[in-house]
This record gives C-alpha cells, structure tokens and sequence, in this order.
C-alpha cells in the first residue's frame, strides 16, 4: 500500500513541478504572434504556390502584415478572399490583371512530321535530350507532358494531339510549367491580352512549314495588320511589343494560324469531359 | 625472377568497376585509313567545340581557298574553323546538328575547278609558349576523343596547378570503332610528334600513351616511335569499358583517382586523345588547320566498313554512299560510339569534329519493356565512377532534386554501363540524364 501511495505521490509532484515550469515559461518566454496572421493564412488557401514571388503562403502573410506586398499579388485566393483580406489589414486590395499559363507552340501530333521514332522515357526533359524525340521541329512541344506532372493546380490536361491544355480558369500563373518544360514554351499572359504567339520557330518560310503544319513562316501580315508598332518581326517570330493595343484583326490573315486570339484555354476541343467537370462543375 | 618484374611491368593496368561490351572492331580494324573525295556541298556548324561557338568572318556569296579561316574564335574557350573545300559560301543558316537540335552553319559550295591546295599558317617558333597556343587555337584544333574540347585551353594550366605527366587516350574502348587504332598505326611519329609538344607546352616530364592490349600492333608502332626518348613510354591498359574515360585513365596509369568533381590537373596529369596530338603535331610543324579527321563508318548495316578522313561538314548521307550505302535492315544511325554516341533523326547532318564514328545498326521497332528493378545490384558493380544508378534513376524519376545531388548525379559521365548490364532492361542511363538536368535547372 505504501509503495503505490508513494508512487502516486512522486508522479502527481513531477507532474505539477513540470506543470509549473511550463507555466513559468510561458508566462516569461512568450513570443506575441500577430493574430491576424492565422487568419491570412486561412484566407490565403495554403497552397504555397509561390507565385506572388514569396517561398510560401506563410511568408506571403508576413509580407502582407508589414506592408510590404498587396493582397491581390496572390492569384490563387478567390477575389471575395482578396478583398476580405484588404478589409482585415484596412489597406487597398491592389489590382493585378490576372495572368494565365499560355503555351507558344501549337504543334501537336498531327502537324509535326516525324524524322524517327523516339522509344526512349517517355518525359520531355528526355526526349529533348535525344534528338527532340525525333519530331521535325527542334523548337516544339514534345508532348509527353512534363507540365501537366509539374502542375500543382491540376491545370493542365493534355489533349489528344499531345498538347497540353491550361485551364485558364484554373491556373493561378504560379510559373511550374514554365521552369518544368525543357524547351521554354510556356510564358504567363495576362488574361485580358488574347493575343498569343503560338510558335517559337526562328526559320522562315519554305523551311519553316515543312517543319511543322501551324508553324509561323515569318510572312510579317500580322505585323502590318496590327496598329503600327503593336508587332514587330524579330528572328522569323512576330513580337507583341504592346499587347494592350493590339486587335484580333491582326490574327485573320496568319495562314498557319501561328498567331491566334485566345480568349479561354488553348486547344481546348478535346478535353476529357472529367477534367473540364472538375473545373466548371 | 627477372620474368616476374617484367610482367609487373607490362601487365595490363585496369581500374575497378565496368563492364566488356562486345568490341565489333575486328570489321574495320584491317582496314588502311582512306581518303574521300569531295562532294557538292559542306555544312560546317559553328558550334563544332565545347565552348563559344565561332564567329563567322565571311559572307555568302564569298570565295574561299581550302583552309582558309570562314570563322574567328569567339573568345578563349573558343577555336576557329577552316573550309575543307576551295569553293563559294552560300548561306549561313539553321542546319541539324548530330547532338541534337538545329544550329547555325555555314553552307560552303564546293568550286571543283579551284585549286584545292591547303593553306597552311605560318609556323610558330619553337619555344614560343603563348604563340605556340595562339596557333593551335587559330587552326582549329579541338580534343578528338568526343567532348571537342579546344586543345589551347586544356594545355593553359592554372597557376597553381602543375602537370608531371601527359596521358595519351588510345585506349578506344568504345565499340566499333577503330579510327584511333589506324591513326596509331599509319601515324604513330605523329602522335609521338604531338606528344612532344603537348609535354612541352604544359611543362610535363613524362609522356604517356594508354593503348588497349587488343591493339598489338598500335602498341608496338607507338613503342618504336617513341623508343629513342626515354621520358615517353606506352601503357598497355585492360580491355574493359569506359578504359578511355579520364578518370578510369588515369587511374590505370598512375594509380591515382581524380577528387569528386575536380579536374584532371588535381592529380598533375592531363589528358589529350591520339587523334588529337597527330592534329596538334600537323598544326605546329605544318601549320595545317584542323579541316578533317578519321571517321570508322561501321555497323553490321553498312555495305562497305571504312575507316575515311573524312572533310569536316560532309553529310552523312555522301559518307555512307562513300561506304556503299545501308543495308535494308539498317534502323538505326548512331555518331560517335557504339556506348556513347548520338541516334541520329537524318541522313542530311554533317560531320562534326567531335564524332570518330557513324553506326549504321539494325533495330526492333519497340526497345524491350523495362521490367522492375530486381535488386541485383549489377549496375552498382558496372559503375566505374562507383555511383549507385539504380537509385539515381529512381529518385530521377521522382524528380527529388536534393536526393539526386547527394547521390553525387553529377559524377556520372553517362558512359551507359549501368543500362548495358540492367537484365530488367531499365533506362538508367536516361533516367541518370535527366535527373542531371534536373538538378542543373534548379542551381548547384
């Protein structure tokens, strides 16, 4: 009987003398969190995207907290959450144009020829490696979608002529796709500029077409159709030096369709039905 | 006794690890280096070199003489490059290149009515260290042996590095191909020559050439080449691949190992191959610029095995029909070596400085389907670099970046002895690219 009094004793005392040393340090040790810090972070969503420039979300709300970034430089948060946020910190919410994902190739299966048959892994950084994965365009798309694997969003799908589809109303512009793709196609675009250069072939003409289907030949009509000065021919490619003045008149004479003004998802004729439903429910 | 300490010797110096793909040589091996006459029209890529690629200095429309400079270097780690044809420059445009993707060449018109004697540069004094560089860096001169490196820049030492020894790579121990094994035979003086002046351009006290035992013949050339010299001597090396990859050279012959990630002068050793001195030899005694080298067009798919000299920016296609074309079966074009090389997408690209070979091999339409890796642990055996492939190629698959760099991923050189033993038939050497541009992409 002894034995068990003493044991509960000793127990109960440790116990109360840790309980009391924690006390202590809580009382002494405290660190003050700003608590609206929880808060921003639930607003944020967490999905530590990275594209407002921060390493994460948690960063993000710091930043936000000393004023040193706006809220709407985070494009995953629902606008309603932008703007709650704003309310929570009393400052402005900012405007920042959303921007989406657009791919400058437009060279899926059927427009490519192939110059041989590419059996290696199939990833894109891999078939890069190999000779392009054997397709007659050493600029294009390669088709096996190391994007869509590197899309944290599940923004992108691949179509059925293997070229990756952004989801316009799903991509937060993080920037994923643009470091996982080993041939630099993807480029983030504001969502209100439709005008999309959708090749990145520097051969012209004759050599140009025989490489691909829908590859730009450098003909230069849609930098006269434009308004002077909006395109510029730079190294066989058209460049959209000031997209906010250029008009969709300037892609109706492309004869490949090179250029093209896209106002949603790119190549979007075959998504599987699932993946849309996920989006636009 | 006496026997004994002659065999210690002699004995063939190896390294550990590696593996003994078939050799394939003995089609091409016979076979007296040949010439190939001219053809209608040369592509010389500017990028022929590791480093900036050449600056053209003419235009199209312009008439050259055979050897005369038609691009600067573009910097140190840059060399120039030479018309291999008197004739008229027709364009500078987008050619495919043999490792891949399209680049800028120099589409060069041949005029066979011109005089197509070589012009030859004057010839730098002897002793003169600083024109001596110059001069190899003015004709051209890249490292034969597959990484085109240029040869002025590897022989410019860091002030606080030395170099006792000088290697010379003629172990070829790449499959197929034999184009340094003729090189040693038909110009074994040469090579001895360019021994010479590498060793005494970099300062070194002894001259060493590594040759494979299956080359007998080239040892024997070398040996007698090189008898009246007592700082030089021939090594006869192991046949195991990749016997000719730096490291496992000069583990062979000196017995040391290069650190992780450092260079061949951290072990005062540095390395050229024999293609490469009897270039050097030609450009320093001569004054003639790099403008062709010896190519092995081989494979149990070609008509006619060669070894040719073959005109730097000659489309494979003439080469082959030099060699009587391809057999029906042929599927598959490979440049450089059977292990190493690059499967080609087109018969229209041009031979580069860097390639001793074109492979001509047959293939199934499918590779065989990669099973699970059973453990084995045979590729951790064939790695000579003693890496562990198949974890580099899982953790490659799964992008983890962090792993693949404490897995040293960047060690590997890709010699594609891991997949050469894989009985599940995995990718390893792939996967083991990749996952080395992956780790490249997100900084070091």
């Amino acid at each position: 009987m002894d034995q068990v009094l003493t044991a509960i004793l000793l127990m109960t005392g440790l116990a109360l003398a840790s309980g009391a040393v924690l006390a202590l340090g809580y009382r002494y040790f405290r660190v003050e969190e700003d608590r609206r810090l929880r808060a921003l972070e639930d607003l944020l969503g967490g999905s530590n995207c990275g594209a407002c420039g921060e390493p994460g979300c948690r960063p993000f709300a710091e930043a936000l907290l000393e004023g040193r970034s706006r809220p709407s430089q985070c494009t995953v948060a629902a606008p309603e959450a932008i703007a709650e946020i704003a309310a929570l910190l009393g400052v402005e919410p900012g405007t920042s144009a959303r921007r989406v994902a657009r791919l400058h190739c437009a060279g899926g299966r059927s427009a490519v020829p192939m110059l041989a048959r590419y059996t290696g892994v199939p990833t894109c950084v891999a078939a890069y490696q190999a000779q392009r994965g054997g397709r007659a365009c050493a600029y294009g798309c390669l088709g096996f979608g190391d994007c869509q694997v590197a899309c944290g969003f599940d923004a992108i799908e691949m179509n059925s002529e293997r070229l990756p589809v952004v989801l316009a109303s799903a991509c937060t512009a993080c920037g994923d796709c643009v470091d996982a793709c080993p041939a630099g196609l993807f480029g983030l675009q504001r969502v209100d500029q439709p005008i999309t250069i959708q090749c990145r072939s520097p051969l012209e003409g004759e050599r140009a077409r025989a490489s691909c289907a829908v590859a730009c030949d450098a003909c230069g009509r849609c930098a006269l159709d434009a308004p002077p000065g909006v395109i510029e021919m730079r190294g066989g490619l058209p460049h959209v030096v000031q997209p906010e003045r250029a008009t969709e008149q300037c892609t109706y004479r492309c004869p490949t369709g090179a250029i093209a003004w896209v106002h949603e998802s790119q190549f979007a004729y075959d998504v599987p039905l699932s993946a849309l439903r996920r989006h636009y429910g | 006794m006496l026997s004994f300490s002659k065999w210690l010797r002699q004995r063939p110096r190896g390294f550990r690890h590696g593996t003994h793909p078939e050799a394939h040589k003995d089609t091409t091996s016979g076979l007296p280096i040949e010439h190939m006459p001219m053809v209608a029209e040369y592509s010389l890529h500017l990028a022929q070199h590791a480093g900036a690629p050449s600056r053209p200095c003419v235009g199209p429309g312009e008439r050259v003489r055979r050897g005369q400079t038609i691009a600067e270097p573009d910097g140190f780690r840059s060399v120039a490059l030479h018309a291999p044809v008197a004739g008229t420059i027709r364009a500078i445009e987008p050619r495919l290149h043999p490792a891949g993707g399209l680049s800028p060449a120099l589409i060069l018109r041949t005029d066979f009515l011109a005089d197509q004697s070589t012009m030859a540069a004057t010839v730098p004094e002897p002793g003169d260290r600083d024109g001596t560089l110059a001069a190899i860096q003015r004709a051209g001169v890249v490292g034969l042996g597959g990484a085109a490196y240029p040869a002025h820049a590897k022989m410019r030492i860091p002030k606080d590095k030395r170099v006792d020894v000088v290697i010379l790579n003629g172990a070829e121990c790449e499959p197929y191909l034999t184009a340094d094994h003729r090189v040693m035979l038909e110009r074994a003086g040469a090579v001895v020559g360019g021994l010479t002046v590498i060793m005494e351009l970099v300062g070194a006290e002894r001259g060493t050439i590594g040759v494979e035992v299956n080359k007998p013949d080239a040892i024997d050339a070398l040996s007698r080449a090189c008898r009246g010299d007592p700082r030089m001597q021939v090594v006869p090396l192991s046949v195991k691949y990749p016997e000719g990859a730096k490291q496992m050279l000069i583990k062979a012959v000196t017995g040391q190992r290069v650190p992780l990630g450092g260079r061949s002068f951290d072990t005062h050793v540095t390395i050229h191959n024999v293609g490469t001195a009897a270039a050097l030899y030609d450009a320093c005694t001569a004054g003639l610029p790099m403008i062709d080298r010896v190519v092995t067009v081989t494979g149990p798919e070609i008509v006619r095995p060669a070894n040719v000299r073959v005109s730097i920016g000659t489309p494979v296609s003439a080469l082959l029909e030099h060699c009587g074309g391809l057999r029906p079966a042929a599927r598959r074009l490979v440049m450089g070596g059977g292990m190493m090389g690059h499967s080609q997408v087109s018969l229209e690209v041009p031979t580069v400085k860097a390639f001793g070979g074109v492979l001509a091999l047959p293939g199934t339409a499918q590779r065989t389907p990669e099973a699970p890796c059973i453990r084995c642990g045979k590729c951790l055996d064939a790695c000579a670099m003693f890496l562990n492939p198949a974890r580099l190629a899982t953790l490659s698959r799964a992008g983890d970046v962090e792993g693949l760099k404490q897995a040293n991923v960047q060690a590997c050189f890709e010699c594609g002895s891991c997949a050469f033993v894989c009985p599940s038939y995995l990718p390893l050497t792939e996967l083991i690219r990749t996952g080395k541009v992956l780790a490249r992409r997100t900084g070091s």
